[in-house]
């Protein structure tokens, strides 16, 4: 049944035509005695994968644990770990691989019992189609619910049930239907694409490979020409591009390129794409795949990335069509199926792995746990291990990701012991939470310092101060740009984006001015507080008003920053020609002209802004802020 | 667009895992052990950083007893590719001698192997060892995760790995703590052929059939590498026309007669053969569960 030559075929078309097989990953679900095993072990005996010498030792360990009497137990083919061997049942996944001359299969064997939910949900999470054991004599059992729900919660849409052991019910056809019946009825909810049932003997091959006899009145396939037929397009490939950056390769100045595996749709060269986390955009300018240059490159391809321009992307952001971006947000709820035999403890921080990105995480609140065998929702304060249960999980900085049902690959997370590096949950998201829903961590405040170690910087406010036209804002200009490009989060406030909203209701007389002033420090302070380096660029020109912003910081957080350029330099720079309409009396009240600007006497930083470019004026304040991190 | 085929499947799988060690590890190493499914792992970390270079060394546990034309093979690749290449050999094996046919083949593994293996990773410090392994070789192999966890003393626990779920791979390993990483762990060996034959991947002669000097012990064919290879009473070596399917010491490493002298060829044989790959190897044959006794020591 492997491929063998035909006789007709030239040796090279014949290889051509293996290399071109696709591959079915599917799953195996069954409880003790529904006989998975057995039926593995025929899918590998009669697709002729089993060796002689891996036959024969099957048949050596038969005569020591087998419970086929003088027949070569076939599930011995398939059971792993010799602990289990001796105990008889299965205790892990396996993974068994087998092929037929039309397609290539991975098979994922987990156990059914209770216990190894966990099992099922590693075997699931990779599967194309999962296949449904039940025993003919019992019908649809608590543990077949189970799995089916399991199956269905990691995403898999193609359920092939098998309803074995036929030969143990004497083919009866009543049977069969009575089991296809009440399973599609409680399935239903379960959202399946497709389900095929098919009456079966392992055992004795029947509807395994070919067409039983004994069972005429099935007019369905056997199992293998079933798994050999199915459209398993996968839809990954008609979602919106996805790929987050695993790495950045940069072998040398002139080549930078983003590594990682499209998770979904497609990627032309010259597309836009955008990075999901700053949402700046680009175009592809290359695409590298394992071979060499792409012009294109689909879901499931590992690439490297070159975009037209220099943008700051790493690991864990995701390039993503622009006009279908990802969720960006620190908040959302899931479905966690706990996998450690460590209660899930709502308080303690975990650390979770999204498809690249880390972050340390909090369930912030257990909705509900939901009975895996009656669907219920039940009220919880924890997780046990093989639990599910509903949460909303908060996170210490924000990623991209998506919801499971529209995303396999960025919607799936795994949470992992901050001490001991177990993996304890994997969680499909269901949907991001805004800061609006009114979720809090449970176990401290946040307060100002609890931000600022969230954004990894120390939140300041850059206070501007200096005549029209001294470069404040070219400086400050360049200065943001600088502290963007390390990182930083920042927010620039300056005559542009306040006068024209916050104090459009303010004019230039002295009493305005100093309103001004006051709303402006007022939302500096909120933005220092929010844990931001601020920068606010404003002629600020009275003693009086800037104590006033520096007395509403904390005693570090207001640095003065003195852009000290005489006023022949700065009227002779005149970039908005204020001084010359000043002069000519069309400007009241125009600082430097006609009213005062009163010098600093203590600016933390004072920059000379006749004798140096801005870009290194800039450098004199990252330097500063670096020192005063202690970087 | 024309779908991926399994091949293609399972290159990008194996690149997906060569690089999240690089991204995730301090310090990994690649084990190269100079057979078709290091010369495959090697193929597919160079495209995983192409056009850069391999962001790690590679390294080569010798037991002083490989094939000779493996040691050529292994140095004329590292220098063709200009590879960082790390040999090592346990400095007490060497001195005590320590050989498979003075000593017998399980002490000789477990010296010049096993425990060379712990010293090197313990000398260099590396946390992270690719390997070549595969997960349908073996049936304990099949359980095997690709990210397989080993303690302080390099010791598996089979229930301390952790459960593996979409492509999303816990790589955290705490000091002293080491990962064995497997990017084959999908793959079966004929996929490892076709890839080869696609790929057009050099590879150490003798898994192409020629005429060699070979006796017969024990069952197996062993080929007559060196003049250390003591000879019984009435054993003459014989020209016979064979190939090995793994390679590994050569007084452990049964070949096959076959005719199949390219990469079609073998694949065309493998298709027709009914006798798997480890036949050839005579450790995992001692007895029941011998391969995962000495996985739990450290055995690759």
């Amino acid at each position: 049944m492997t491929a063998q030559p035909p006789a007709n075929l030239s040796i090279q078309t014949f290889l051509a035509q293996q290399e071109e097989k696709d591959q079915l990953r599917f799953i195996t679900c069954g409880s003790v005695d529904d006989g998975k095993s057995t039926l593995l072990g025929r899918l590998l005996y009669d697709s002729k994968t089993v060796f002689e010498d891996q036959f024969s030792a099957a048949e050596a360990e038969s005569r020591a644990y087998g419970t086929q009497g003088e027949n070569v137990d076939l599930a011995l083919l398939v059971d792993g770990l010799q602990a289990e061997r001796e105990q008889g049942i299965t205790i892990d996944v396996a993974y068994r691989y087998f092929e037929t001359p039309r397609r290539k299969f991975i098979a994922a064997d987990t156990p059914g019992h209770e216990q190894y939910t966990r099992n099922m949900a590693t075997g699931a999470s990779t599967a194309d189609l999962a296949i449904i054991l039940i025993d003919a004599r019992k019908g649809v059992l608590t543990q077949t619910r189970r799995h089916s729900f399991i199956v269905s919660k990691l995403g898999i849409r193609r359920v092939v049930l098998a309803v074995n052991k036929m030969d143990l019910v004497e083919y009866h056809q009543s049977v069969f239907n009575e089991i296809d019946e009440a399973y599609r009825e409680f399935a239903e909810r379960l959202g399946f694409e497709s389900i095929h049932a098919i009456p079966m003997s392992a055992l004795n091959g029947e509807n395994v490979f070919a067409r039983g006899e004994r069972m005429p009145w099935y007019g369905g396939p056997a199992l293998m020409p079933l798994l050999e037929e199915i459209d398993i397009r996968r839809e990954e490939t008609d979602k919106p591009f996805r790929m987050p950056v695993q790495w950045v390769n940069r072998p040398n100045l002139d080549f930078r390129g983003f590594c990682g595996t499209i998770g979904s749709g497609n990627v032309t060269v010259g597309q836009e794409i955008a990075s999901a986390l700053s949402g700046r955009k680009s175009r592809v300018k290359r695409i590298l795949g394992p071979s060499g240059d792409l012009k294109t490159a689909q879901a499931g391809q590992s690439v490297t990335i070159v975009l037209a321009d220099e943008i700051d992307i790493s690991r864990g952001d995701v390039l993503a069509a622009p006009d279908a971006l990802p969720e960006v947000a620190d908040q959302f709820a899931a479905h966690i199926i706990w996998m450690d035999s460590e209660q899930l403890i709502p308080e303690r921080k975990y650390w979770i792995r999204f498809a690249a990105a880390e972050a340390t995480a909090q369930i912030t609140d257990l909705v509900h746990a939901i009975d895996v065998n009656t669907y219920d929702e039940l009220a919880a304060k924890t997780l046990h291990l093989n639990e599910i249960g509903y949460c909303k999980v908060a996170l210490d900085h924000a990623v991209a990701f998506d919801s499971y049902a529209d995303n396999r690959n960025t919607g799936s997370f795994v949470l992992i012991d901050r001490f001991t590096n177990r993996t304890i949950g994997a969680g499909v998201v269901a949907f991001a939470l805004r800061r609006a829903s009114n979720i809090k961590w449970h176990a401290m405040k946040i307060d100002k310092a609890v931000r600022a170690r969230a954004n990894r910087q120390k939140p300041c406010v850059l206070w501007f101060t200096g005549l029209s036209g001294s470069g404040k804002s070219t400086v400050a200009d360049r200065l943001e740009q600088k502290l963007h490009d390390l990182g930083r989060r920042t927010y620039l406030l300056d005559g542009d984006n306040v006068r024209h909203g916050l104090n459009k209701d303010l004019g230039f007389t002295d009493t305005d001015r100093v309103e001004n002033i006051r709303r402006v420090a007022e939302v500096a302070r909120l933005m220092v507080d929010a844990g931001l380096i601020v920068i606010s660029s404003f002629i600020s020109p009275f003693r009086s008003e800037r104590r006033m912003a520096r007395e509403m910081m904390d005693a570090d957080e207001f640095i003065e920053v003195f852009v000290d350029t005489p006023i022949e330099i700065c009227e002779a720079r005149d970039p908005k020609g204020l001084y010359r309409k000043a002069r000519e009396g069309k400007l009241k009240n125009f600082t430097g002209i006609d009213s005062e600007y009163e010098r600093p006497e203590i600016a933390e930083i004072v920059l000379k802004g006749a004798e140096a470019d801005p870009e290194a004026l800039a450098d004199q304040i990252v330097a500063y802020l670096d020192r005063r991190a202690g970087r | 667009m024309k779908p991926l085929n399994h091949l293609d499947r399972l290159e990008s799988e194996s690149i997906h895992i060569i690089r999240e060690v690089a991204a995730t590890l301090r310090n990994p190493v690649m084990l190269y052990s100079i057979g078709k499914d290091s010369a495959v792992l090697l193929h597919l970390a160079l495209k995983a950083f192409a056009p850069g270079r391999l962001p790690f060394p590679l390294m080569h546990v010798d037991t002083t007893w490989k094939f000779r034309e493996m040691i050529a093979f292994r140095d004329a690749t590292a220098e063709k590719l200009g590879l960082d290449l790390i040999v090592h050999i346990n400095p007490e094996g060497l001195e005590r001698g320590i050989g498979p046919f003075t000593h017998g083949s399980k002490l000789h593994t477990d010296v010049m192997k096993t425990e060379a293996l712990k010293q090197a990773l313990d000398k260099y410090r590396f946390d992270a060892a690719f390997g070549g392994a595969r997960r349908d070789e073996e049936k304990s192999r099949a359980k095997e995760r690709v990210f397989s966890f080993r303690s302080r003393t390099h010791r598996w626990d089979p229930k301390a790995q952790r459960p593996e779920l979409w492509s999303l791979y816990n790589t955290r390993v705490g000091p002293g703590e080491s990962v064995r990483v497997f990017p084959l762990s999908n793959w079966t060996e004929l996929d490892v052929w076709q890839y080869i034959l696609r790929e057009k991947i050099d590879l150490v002669p003798l898994y192409f059939a020629a005429k060699r000097p070979v006796v017969e012990r024990d069952g197996m064919l062993i080929l007559v590498d060196d003049d250390r290879m003591p000879l019984n009473n009435g054993e003459k070596p014989q020209q016979l026309l064979v190939r090995f399917r793994t390679l590994g010491c050569y007084p452990l490493t049964g070949a096959i007669e076959s005719s199949a002298a390219n990469v079609e060829q073998i694949i065309v044989e493998l298709l027709q053969s009914r006798a798997s790959e480890r036949q050839g190897r005579a450790i995992d044959r001692d007895q029941i569960g011998s391969m995962e006794k000495k996985k739990q020591e450290g055995y690759f």
